[in-house]
């Protein structure tokens, strides 16, 4: 199996490779598990390849209260630091719900929230797919469509975000570093995903020429000892999330001073779950409680006819999730 | 080196006629080789060097029939781009014990019957020798942690129990 030939480019420097990728037809590698197999399937064709891999962006540090993870840091690296096992736990854990061994020493951060959904129709190109080939309709809305989203999608896309980082990363408010010709810019992580439109359904906001370099996180520790990731799925391991919560809290006194929720495999991007958020701050950790912002998340959610179970499997998450770190009060 | 023998090329397409300089050290002999830009690590030992142990398996990531160890890490070698790994230090499973002195993986394989028709078993040696060197605590940590070799003869409990039993589990 294997997709057109391409030109291979091996950076040298971050420069070069910006300047690169600036380029028509050029797609960066990373780790490749993505790329791969998009390219052997024949969805991407590229005319130059251009290998960032060796970029020094890999290395993951404290810069004061703020956690800094390299754009090329392999998914593996990332969970088995210590400063991510001790004062990230979250990020840990959903990195080592995603995937498997093999792949999580290949992947690398950046490629995991720049990876591309796994919608079937999207995977194969003999069905309609806006988000391929924009115009061209979406063959999920009427089609086998237990996996789309139940939040955020449109009339042209119904295709769900993959990666399970991104969902923890954005209960984390976590912010990226872009390098461009330009210079750098520093963005919210949800600033790098969009929802659908009618026929349309970009992957992430990054022009041509833009490089994802790092990802940010600012006073995440205070969450090290009550945040979870509870991934549903089909089989118990190596396998994308019907259902994903990420959830952190952090309780003073017996009260909820703060709440992070977000929730993956049920839009088209990491969907954040604001209103549950702002239920629980100010209130224990009771049974009821955890249950009033378990029923916000499932508002104004909407199912396709093969989907609807995601909606009370989404609502028992988020209690489950907040069972684990709250405790059953 | 001719990377896909399924696909006839096109010479026109872009870097058909490219070669890339490629150094590799595979089970501790080195190879200067000159591969297509779009090889991977797999079509490489496979058909390039003839090391026929690392199976292709589903070709996208899923099954680990291909895993082989770069710097003592696991990988699908399916989904590594050849010329990514220069300088890479490969091992394949022809790198993995001898006939006569089979590496203690490879020798509870054989005890614990873990294998039916033998396809996934390289991958699953080089996958379980990696996850050893990870110090597994549990069976759990063992089932999880090979979770990226599949075997369709289904022969995982004797999998899991010859993993288990050289972690002394």
């Amino acid at each position: 199996m294997s997709g057109p030939s391409f030109h291979y480019i091996r950076a040298t420097g971050l420069e070069d490779a910006v300047a690169a990728g600036n380029k028509p037809g050029a797609i960066y590698l990373a780790g490749g598990t993505d790329l791969l197999q998009l390219w052997k399937a024949g969805l991407v064709a590229p005319q130059e390849v251009i290998d960032i891999s060796r970029l020094p962006l890999t290395d993951i540090f404290r810069d004061g209260d703020t956690l800094v993870v390299g754009a090329l840091a392999r998914l593996s690296d990332v969970s088995a630091h210590c400063e991510v096992k001790t004062h990230h736990p979250l990020i840990r854990d959903a990195i080592l719900a995603s995937a498997s061994s093999q792949v999580r020493n290949l992947a690398t951060v950046g490629g995991n929230l720049l990876q591309q959904t796994r919608c079937p129709y999207f995977r194969d190109k003999a069905f309609a797919c806006n988000k391929r080939n924009p115009g061209t309709g979406c063959g999920a809305r009427d089609g086998e469509n237990r996996h789309a989203a139940i939040f955020g999608g449109s009339e042209g896309c119904v295709a769900t975000h993959a990666s399970d980082l991104a969902v923890a990363l954005a209960a984390l408010d976590a912010e990226i570093v872009i390098r461009s010709a330009a210079g750098e810019r520093l963005m919210a992580l949800q600033q790098l995903y969009q929802l659908p439109s009618a026929t349309t359904a970009p992957n992430c906001s990054l022009a041509a020429g833009d490089m994802l370099t790092a990802i940010r996180m600012r006073n995440a520790q205070r969450f090290a000892q009550r945040s979870t990731y509870l991934k549903i799925r089909d089989r118990a391991s190596f396998e994308f999330a019907v259902v994903s919560v990420a959830a952190a809290l952090w309780i003073e006194d017996g009260v909820i001073a703060e709440a992070r929720l977000a929730a993956g495999g049920v839009a088209p991007l990491p969907w954040r779950l604001s209103r549950s958020e702002a239920a629980l701050v100010g209130r224990a950790p009771t049974g009821q409680t955890l249950l009033a912002a378990a029923e916000l998340a499932i508002e104004g959610a909407s199912p396709l006819e093969k989907n609807v179970f995601k909606i009370p499997l989404l609502r028992n998450a988020v209690i489950r999730a907040l069972q684990t770190i709250g405790g059953h009060a | 080196m001719t990377n896909d023998p399924t696909r006839p090329r096109d010479a026109n397409e872009p870097g058909a006629n490219h070669r890339i300089a490629l150094s590799l050290t595979i089970n501790g002999a080195r190879h200067d080789l000159e591969v297509a830009p779009t090889a991977t690590l797999l079509d490489v030992i496979r058909d390039g060097l003839g090391l026929a142990g690392t199976k292709k398996g589903c070709d996208m990531g899923g099954c680990g029939a291909c895993t082989v160890l770069v710097a003592g890490r696991r990988i699908a070698a399916c989904l590594a781009l050849a010329a990514s790994f220069n300088d890479a230090v490969v091992t394949t499973i022809e790198g993995v014990g001898t006939p006569e002195c089979l590496h203690p993986l490879q020798a509870a394989f054989i005890r614990h019957d873990a294998l039916q028709c033998g396809y996934c078993t390289p991958g699953q040696i080089l996958s379980g020798i990696a996850l050893l060197s990870e110090s597994p605590q549990s069976i759990e940590e063992i089932r999880e942690g090979m979770s990226g070799n599949l075997c369709r003869c289904g022969a995982y409990a004797n999998i899991v129990a010859a993993i288990a039993e050289v972690a002394g589990l």
